[in-house]
């Protein structure tokens, strides 16, 4: 299960967070904090999993923007980072070569795209195709 | 349709309303509730009353693939907050296991994947249509929920792993994607290691993963390698030099898992060689990671007392080594393990005096605080075991040195404790020695053996020894001490001694000052010590006449008596040695002190609820009563009552026992009944025996030499907590479901029938559920002979029900004998005696 999806810059500023756990605003900026510790001075010939009080962190570095997943201890690592791959990827074929300022404006998109991804904590729809399609019809409603 | 829903106050999750644009759009789109709805059910603080008001299971009937897709993924949240749930909707659940559709599948997987981890054992009867997922799917991520799913099952059901084994080695060998691949290898290992070929081949895998280049993958590697190395060592052995080669990379993660699985290797043979690699890895490392490996390999090699050592020398010097490594921040594991071996290895304690030594000589190891802990250790063990070291004076001297100023004060009144011992034992064998006739070889190696058996063990139990024993002891030992006994003879001379009370009185004579009291207490018995001896020492040392001798008596006596104290033997204390200590006479423990009325008369103590009534009396006869009087009313109520109430306090229990909850009155024994005694002091001998085992060693092949270890525990971690299993109403309420004990009509109607079926679940078991139980079921089969036994298998579930006495359902199944026996058509009439699980692969 996904604990919870954070993306984060360098500086350690959160550009997106959901949790699917319920935690309190203050736990939730703990978190915040202790996850962009624990990842933004990892070398890039580590790993990219890490343990997390008990659970595992995954996470991968796109250009300034870290996204880290938190999933239990027995999950599976890398259809995770697969996992966060095909998520770049939907944000970037939506945006058109998306960075960091896109995410930042259009977050509420961001959101819904997230939504579409996952839900309760679960991978929902793996098939590309299948959410871009569903972003276009929640688009043409808006 | 705004929903807010009450829920715990800590969390900030509700229902937000929906914007009004979404449900009036236009007729053409999807209805709208639904597919903007729950991504925001999604949290657990409200679902309760939601899931009630909430129609899911209508979403997961309807037509649109992707509503039902999302009432699924919603539904593992309202199972959690809502167990009844699943009794209106599992069915509709199961049913999408066969949908073509992949989100749909994927969700319903993904429910079943996080059931299952749960509670594994209410979902077997879904086995069929995992294993048809499995072998047909083609989506790596459902395949990736299904293994997990199967590797939950697997261990239950020993026909359903030898089933699956096969088309999961077809997917890892066939797969291009690493994380399948990974998630078949770890199924194989954790679940279904008993498959040799297939653990060949996950080796085989998992060999290609340590010798990628790719971190994440070589890490991954190790962690598998590590699951497979409980069962199956030979493939970590084969594996060897990738994970030594993984001790030295960059990433501390793959560092670790490397260090774990190296010492998971760790045997007989090769605990020598691999602490050698393991030191100079650390040695050559960051100071975290080196404590680590100092950490482990200190873990492992005492684990279980000391298993895995067979050469105790190498240990012992081997943990002086350790203590000093400039990072080694283990100094109290060290020093427990050093004394813990002095006190239970015999044969080690020559070598562990060396290592002691020289640790207490090194000046430069003083400076270091993080080293003193392993210093403390290392003069206790010089202290304790005196008679063994070679040279006691130089000891002293090392002991009392000036610069011992840098320690701690309670090292350094270890230090100086030991140095006493060290010097009662000097000025004991040389009175020995003048006092026998010194010119006497023999008499000489005899004093050397006694010397060395003496040190070893009561002066008591050693002087009952017959005397070939001692003749014997005398051949092994002396042979082997005959350089340290003529280096003790060389020693021993007058000057030397004067020399060293000299020193002795020189170093301790400032601290007798000091502003410690530990120190300055033994400091100042020390001198004492050897103000008294100074006198008839000098003059002994002198004469052998007449006027000398009383007073050559009183200081011998005061040195038998001090050498008296330090020889005996400490050793390691089991927990019920309280308990075996016998009850003199005259000892009363049930009675409370009469003394402790008066004192606590007027305290006042918490009430206990049981004892109310009698306590409230009791503080009202106080003031005017005497302590006679109430000892008379009855001292089981009040002086129990009071003590339970101190105790109560306190958490005081004087003798651990099993029954202490259960009266206050009854004081668990102190002892068994009288013909217990006699074990009592077979077990005292025995625990003497045991600590004068004297092992002989031998030149060629060292035996293993023997470590006491108590049997009833000592205060190891002898607490075993039993987990307590939850009764998980989900899987309850699934197998419940699944077996047909009792069904609900179609979910599609109204709530009220879910009330209904809820209440009708004691009593009845409609026949038209079972019938959609049974075809549903047996529709997923597509062996014909599956059908009846599915059939039978639900009948004989019944009929299990029919044999079950406590069954409270035991009137409702006769109810339905006779309906099952007509359903069951065809069906064979199994005799059931213990639950048969039919096998649904077959």
């Amino acid at each position: 299960m996904i604990r919870f999806i954070i993306l984060q810059n360098r500086q350690g500023k959160t550009r997106l967070a959901k949790y699917y756990i319920p935690l309190e605003e203050s736990e939730k900026h703990k978190v915040e904090y202790e996850v962009h510790r624990l990842v933004v001075n990892r070398d890039p010939k580590f790993t990219n999993f890490v343990e997390f009080r008990n659970h595992k962190v995954i996470y991968r570095r796109y250009a300034g923007l870290f996204f880290s997943l938190c999933v239990d201890i027995t999950d599976n690592e890398l259809a995770y980072l697969e996992s966060i791959h095909l998520f770049v990827e939907i944000l970037d074929h939506f945006f058109s070569n998306v960075c960091e300022l896109d995410l930042v404006f259009n977050f509420h998109k961001v959101y819904l795209i997230l939504d579409e991804f996952i839900l309760a904590g679960e991978l929902q729809e793996t098939s590309k195709k299948a959410i871009i399609e569903r972003m276009g019809e929640l688009e043409k409603q808006e | 349709m705004a929903l807010t829903c009450p829920g715990p106050p800590s969390s900030a999750w509700s229902f937000p309303p929906l914007p009004p644009t979404r449900t009036n759009a236009s007729p053409t789109s999807p209805p709208p509730s639904p597919s903007t709805l729950p991504p925001r059910t999604s949290s657990y603080s409200s679902l309760t009353s939601c899931a009630r008001i909430f129609p899911l299971p209508v979403f997961m009937t309807s037509g649109k693939p992707f509503v039902r897709k999302k009432a699924i993924a919603a539904i593992l949240r309202v199972f959690e907050q809502y167990p009844d749930a699943v009794r209106v909707c599992f069915k509709r659940v199961v049913e999408n296991l066969e949908t073509t559709d992949v989100g749909i599948l994927s969700a319903v997987v993904g429910l079943f994947c996080e059931l299952a981890v749960k509670e594994p054992r209410s979902y077997l009867p879904l086995a069929p249509e995992f294993y048809k997922i499995l072998v047909d799917c083609r989506n790596n991520w459902i395949l990736i929920k299904v293994l997990k799913i199967f590797a939950k099952l697997a261990p239950l059901e020993p026909r359903l792993g030898k089933r699956v084994v096969e088309p999961i080695c077809e997917h890892m060998g066939r797969t291009g994607a690493k994380s399948l691949a990974f998630e078949c290898m770890m199924t194989i290992v954790s679940s279904m290691s008993e498959y040799e070929s297939a653990v060949k081949l996950a080796v085989g895998k998992v060999r290609e993963f340590l010798l990628d280049d790719d971190p994440n993958l070589k890490y991954l590697g190790l962690q598998a390698l590590t699951m497979v190395a409980q069962k199956h060592m030979w493939a970590v052995l084969e594996n060897k030099e990738l994970v030594v080669k993984a001790l030295s990379d960059v990433d501390v993660n793959i560092k670790l898992e490397a260090l774990r699985l190296v010492m998971s290797m760790v045997s007989e043979d090769n605990v020598m060689e691999i602490c050698r690699i393991l030191i100079s890895h650390a040695q050559k490392s960051d100071p975290e990671f080196c404590n680590e490996i100092l950490g482990y390999i200190l873990f492992t090699c005492s684990r279980n007392f000391y298993e895995v050592i067979c050469d105790f020398d190498w240990y012992v010097a081997f943990l002086g080594e350790m203590a000093r490594i400039p990072h080694c921040q283990k100094g109290k594991e060290i020093e427990t393990q050093l004394i813990d071996i002095g006190m239970r290895v015999k044969d080690a304690r020559l070598e562990l005096v060396d290592v002691a030594r020289s640790l207490v000589i090194d000046p430069a190891l003083l400076g270091n605080p993080f080293v003193h802990g392993v210093l403390a250790a290392a003069a206790w063990v010089s202290g304790e075991y005196v008679a063994l070291s070679r040279n006691p004076f130089e000891l002293v001297e090392a002991l009392l040195q000036p610069r011992t100023s840098l320690l701690t004060p309670s090292v350094r009144s270890v230090y100086i404790q030991s140095a006493f011992k060290a010097l009662i034992f000097c000025i004991w064998s040389y009175g020995k020695l003048n006092g026998d006739d010194a010119s006497d070889p023999s008499a000489l190696t005899e004093l050397v053996a006694k010397c060395h058996l003496e040190g070893n063990s009561e002066t008591v139990a050693c002087e009952s020894l017959s005397d070939t024993e001692v003749d014997n002891a005398n051949m092994v030992i002396a042979g082997g001490q005959m350089s340290s006994a003529s280096s003790r003879k060389y020693h021993l001379t007058k000057e030397s001694l004067e020399g060293l009370v000299n020193l002795v009185g020189t170093n301790l004579g400032p601290l007798a000052g000091s502003d410690e009291v530990e120190i300055q207490e033994r400091a100042s018995n020390v001198l004492g010590f050897i103000e008294l001896m100074k006198p008839e020492l000098y003059g002994h040392l002198g004469h052998t006449e007449g006027n000398g001798m009383k007073g050559k008596l009183e200081a011998s006596e005061v040195v038998k008596l001090m050498f008296d104290v330090f020889s005996e033997e400490l050793g390691p204390v089991s927990l019920s040695a309280q308990e075996k200590v016998p009850l003199p006479d005259g000892l009363v423990l049930k009675e409370n002190l009469s003394d402790l009325e008066a004192i606590c008369s007027d305290v006042k103590f918490p009430l206990s609820t049981s004892f109310s009534l009698v306590h409230s009396q009791i503080m009202e006869k106080d003031t005017a009563s005497s302590p006679e009087c109430k000892e008379e009313s009855g001292p089981s109520t009040e002086s129990t009552s009071l003590l339970a109430e101190h105790r109560k306090r306190h958490g005081l229990y004087y003798l651990p026992s099993e029954n202490k909850g259960t009266t206050f009155n009854d004081f668990p024994p102190a002892h068994e009944p009288k013909d217990k005694t006699i074990d009592e002091a077979e077990d005292l001998a025995k625990l003497t025996e045991e600590s004068l085992i004297i092992k002989k060693k031998q030149n060629q092949v060292k035996p293993r030499p023997v470590v006491v270890k108590l049997d009833d525990g000592e205060g190891l971690n002898v607490a075993v907590e039993k987990s307590k299993v939850k009764t998980d109403l989900i899987s309850g309420a699934v197998r419940e479901v699944l077996l047909g004990n009792e069904a609900t009509t179609s979910s599609s109607r109204s709530k009220s029938s879910n009330k209904s079926s809820k209440r009708r679940e004691v009593d009845r078991i409609p026949e038209s559920g079972n019938d959609i139980v049974n075809t549903a079921i047996s529709e997923r089969s597509n062996v014909g002979s599956g059908r009846r036994k599915h059939q039978t298998h639900l009948s004989s579930g019944k009929e299990k029900e029919q044999h079950d006495h406590k069954g409270k359902q035991k009137r409702d199944s006769r109810h339905h004998k006779h309906k099952s026996r007509q359903r069951a058509d065809g069906a064979m009439n199994i005799p059931v005696q213990s639950p048969v699980i039919p096998d649904f692969l077959l």
